[in-house]
């Protein structure tokens, strides 16, 4: 019996430490995402991951790989974040002059009120479709850590070049529009 | 008499339970409640702008007149499940709830058997056959000895 009740006691003990290993690697697998930005920087040009978003500029939802053949500037954002103000007229104006070329500015607006979001869009004129992601689900996937962040990608749906932080500053700006050319030119 | 009395302290009651009902929620209860969908602590420890604006939010909801729960789910349609401090009572978040009970469960049950076994050690028949006679002469001549 005393034999019984520890071998119970083992596989109870072996089964939780199993299952909490099994949780941990679920965490990392899911949440972390990839490190997209490193990728890019190496030259690696990893694959964007997909979504399918609600709108806010209009009804109806948007799908990242319904842009296939379109080289995308994905710019996560968020009303309350303050240098993203600065940068919002930027991506406009990108979204303006490239828009014929065959670029498509995206925003992602994450971890915020909706009805905020559409404030901002507004103050700001923002006429490129923006899309919602309250709960900042899609985060993960692209290794985004603040706000905001911007990827550029091509027309096969790869990452080109990544920027943490604001294109605010003229070097990042002239980036950016380097990057841009690289996607479009895929 | 004794009958009026019952009848006053019941309506008491029953007024006091719907005024309690009634009341508004709490915004510093709310806060504890709900998390910072940027920096996961909840809202009453968080200063990140965002949080700000949620608190913003629920402390207008209040004054519009909504109850916590209806709050908590205009939250929870703006950021998702993640916002509530504790998780739902359904779905995947039923879990986090069954897991811990599941847990001291199955501790119980461990520590259950080990006790039985223990006890089943301590309550072995005692070994009450007699001693080999030589080994028996043996122990009192060393008794003997000892005590002399």
């Amino acid at each position: 019996m005393a034999r019984r009740a520890k071998l119970v006691a083992q596989g109870v003990a072996l089964g939780l430490v199993a299952l909490l290993f099994i949780l941990l690697a679920w965490t990392l697998l899911t949440e972390e995402g990839g490190d997209l930005a490193a990728a890019a920087a190496r030259g690696e040009r990893p694959e964007a991951p997909d979504f399918t978003l609600g709108r806010l500029d209009q009804e109806g939802e948007l799908a990242l790989s319904s842009l296939r053949g379109k080289a995308v500037v994905l710019n996560v954002w968020a009303s309350w974040c303050i240098p993203c103000k600065e940068e919002a007229p930027f991506l406009e104006q990108v979204w303006q002059q490239n828009r014929n070329r065959g670029l498509v500015v995206v925003g992602l607006d994450a971890k915020d009120f909706r009805s905020d979001a559409r404030r901002f869009m507004k103050r700001f004129g923002l006429t490129f479709p923006i899309v919602y992601d309250g709960p900042g689900d899609t985060l993960g996937g692209y290794g985004v850590t603040g706000f905001p962040e911007t990827f550029v990608i091509d027309r096969e749906g790869k990452v080109v070049e990544a920027f943490a932080g604001a294109v605010n500053a003229t070097e990042d700006r002239v980036r950016l529009r380097a990057a841009i050319e690289q996607a479009l030119a895929s | 008499m004794t009958r009026r009395a019952l009848v006053l302290i019941v309506s008491a009651l029953v007024t006091s339970g719907a005024a309690a009902g009634a009341a508004p929620p709490n915004a510093a209860d709310l806060e504890a409640e709900l998390v910072c969908p940027v920096c996961e602590t909840t809202l009453d420890q968080s200063t990140a702008p965002v949080a700000q604006r949620m608190k913003a939010f629920i402390r207008v909801r209040i004054a519009a007149g909504d109850s916590e729960q209806e709050i908590k789910d205009a939250l929870v349609d703006q950021f998702g499940p993640a916002v509530l401090a504790t998780p739902l009572k359904s779905g995947f978040g039923l879990l986090a709830w069954l897991l811990p009970l599941a847990a001291l469960l199955a501790g119980a049950v461990v520590v259950g058997l080990l006790i039985r076994s223990w006890s089943g050690r301590r309550d072995l028949p005692a070994d009450d056959r007699p001693l080999d006679p030589q080994l028996e002469q043996r122990v009192d001549e060393e008794l003997a000895r000892f005590d002399g």
